[in-house]
C-alpha cells in the first residue's frame, strides 16, 4: 500500500489538473494552449502554472511559433511523460484492486 | 491531494478526457436514422416515377428514365430534385441531431475534432464522387451503385478513427455490399436502398440504443 502511494506521489501527477493535461496530451499531437484551456475548463493562470510544473519534470515539450501575427504555444508529451502517466494509471488501478480485494 | 479521494473516479475522469479530447463523440444515431429514411423515400420516388417495382426483372433504369415524363418532368429534372431532396433532408437531420447531442455532452460542434473528422470523411468521399463523375461521363452507369458504396464505406472506415469506433463496422458493411453488387450488376437502386437506407437505419438505431438512450 505504501509503495503504491509512493509511486502516485513520485510521478508528480497526483493532481487533478496535471493529470487532466497529461490525459489530453497522450492522445493528441501538439495541442494548443487554448484547446487545453477549453477542454479542461481552466483559467489561463491555473493552466499555465501546472504546465510549468510538467515542463520542469520534462514530461512535456513546448513549441512557440507565430501563426500570422499571433503567437501560438503548443504542447506535446515526452517519452518520459508518457511513462510517468502510465505508471500513475497502473498505481491507481493497483489501489482500486486492493480496495476491492 | 485531490485525486487521491477516489481512484476509480479519477480513472473515469481520465478516460472521459482522453476520449472527449481526441474523438468527436457527439455524432447522433438519430442522424443515421433520418439519413436512412430520406434515402428510402428518395428511392421510392424513383420507383414511382419509373413505374417500377424492386427486383423488376433487371430492367435498366436509365433506359426507362429517358422515356418517362411523369409529373411533367423529364428525368434529369426529376433526378436532380430527388437527389437534392435526399441530401438536404439527410444533412439537415444530421446537423440537427448532432448539434443537440453535442449540447448535451458539452462538446463543441465546430472545433479541431469535428474538422478532422470531416476532412477524413471527405477525402475518400470526394475521390469517390469524382470517380463516379468519370464513370458517368464514359457511360458506365451500372458501376455507379457499387462504386458509391465502396467509396462511402472506405470514407467511414477512415473517419471512424476520429469518432465513435462503431462507424468502422458500418463502413465494412458498405464495402462488402458494394463489392457484392459489382458482381450482380443491375440491382443498383435496390443495393442503394439497402446500403444508404436500411443499413443507416439499423446502425443509427443501434448507436442510439447504445449511447443515447437515457
Amino acid at each position: 500500500m505504501k509503495k503504491i502511494l509512493a509511486i502516485l506521489e513520485s510521478t508528480k501527477l497526483d493532481n487533478r489538473v496535471r493529470l487532466g493535461i497529461m490525459s489530453v496530451l497522450v492522445v493528441n499531437d501538439w495541442v494548443e494552449f487554448k484547446r487545453l484551456k477549453e477542454t479542461l475548463e481552466l483559467s489561463d493562470g491555473n493552466l499555465a502554472s501546472h504546465l510549468k510544473v510538467l515542463e520542469r519534470e520534462k514530461y512535456i515539450e513546448i513549441k512557440k511559433q507565430f501563426v500570422g501575427r499571433k503567437p501560438q504555444t503548443t504542447y506535446q508529451v515526452t517519452a518520459l511523460g508518457r511513462t510517468a502517466f502510465e505508471n500513475h494509471l497502473n498505481a491507481l488501478e493497483a489501489l482500486i484492486k486492493r480496495k476491492d480485494g | 491531494m485531490e485525486s487521491r479521494k477516489n481512484p476509480s473516479e479519477t480513472l473515469d475522469e481520465i478516460r472521459s478526457l482522453m476520449e472527449r479530447s481526441s474523438r468527436f463523440i457527439s455524432l447522433s444515431g438519430l442522424s443515421g436514422v433520418v439519413a436512412g429514411l430520406f434515402a428510402i423515400i428518395g428511392a421510392t420516388l424513383v420507383y414511382i416515377y419509373l413505374d417500377m417495382t424492386p427486383f423488376d426483372g433487371k430492367r435498366l433504369y436509365y433506359v426507362e428514365a429517358i422515356h418517362s415524363t411523369k409529373w411533367g418532368m423529364n428525368y434529369i429534372t426529376f433526378f436532380l430534385l430527388d437527389v437534392a431532396f435526399i441530401l438536404i433532408g439527410a444533412i439537415t437531420g444530421g446537423i440537427f441531431f448532432t448539434t443537440r447531442k453535442a449540447k448535451q455532452k458539452g462538446q463543441k460542434i465546430w472545433d479541431a475534432l469535428s474538422q478532422r473528422l470531416l476532412i477524413n470523411l471527405f477525402v475518400p468521399l470526394a475521390t469517390g464522387g469524382i470517380f463516379c463523375l468519370g464513370l458517368f461521363y464514359h457511360g458506365f452507369f451500372g458501376f455507379l451503385a457499387p462504386t458509391t458504396l465502396v467509396f462511402y464505406g472506405l470514407a467511414l472506415v477512415n473517419a471512424s478513427k476520429y469518432t465513435l469506433n462503431d462507424i468502422r463496422n458500418l463502413g465494412y458493411c458498405e464495402i462488402i455490399l458494394g463489392l457484392l453488387s459489382l458482381f450482380f450488376l443491375g440491382y443498383g437502386l435496390e443495393v442503394w436502398v439497402v446500403g444508404f437506407g436500411i443499413l443507416h437505419i439499423i446502425y443509427g438505431s443501434l448507436m442510439y440504443w447504445k449511447y443515447e438512450r437515457t
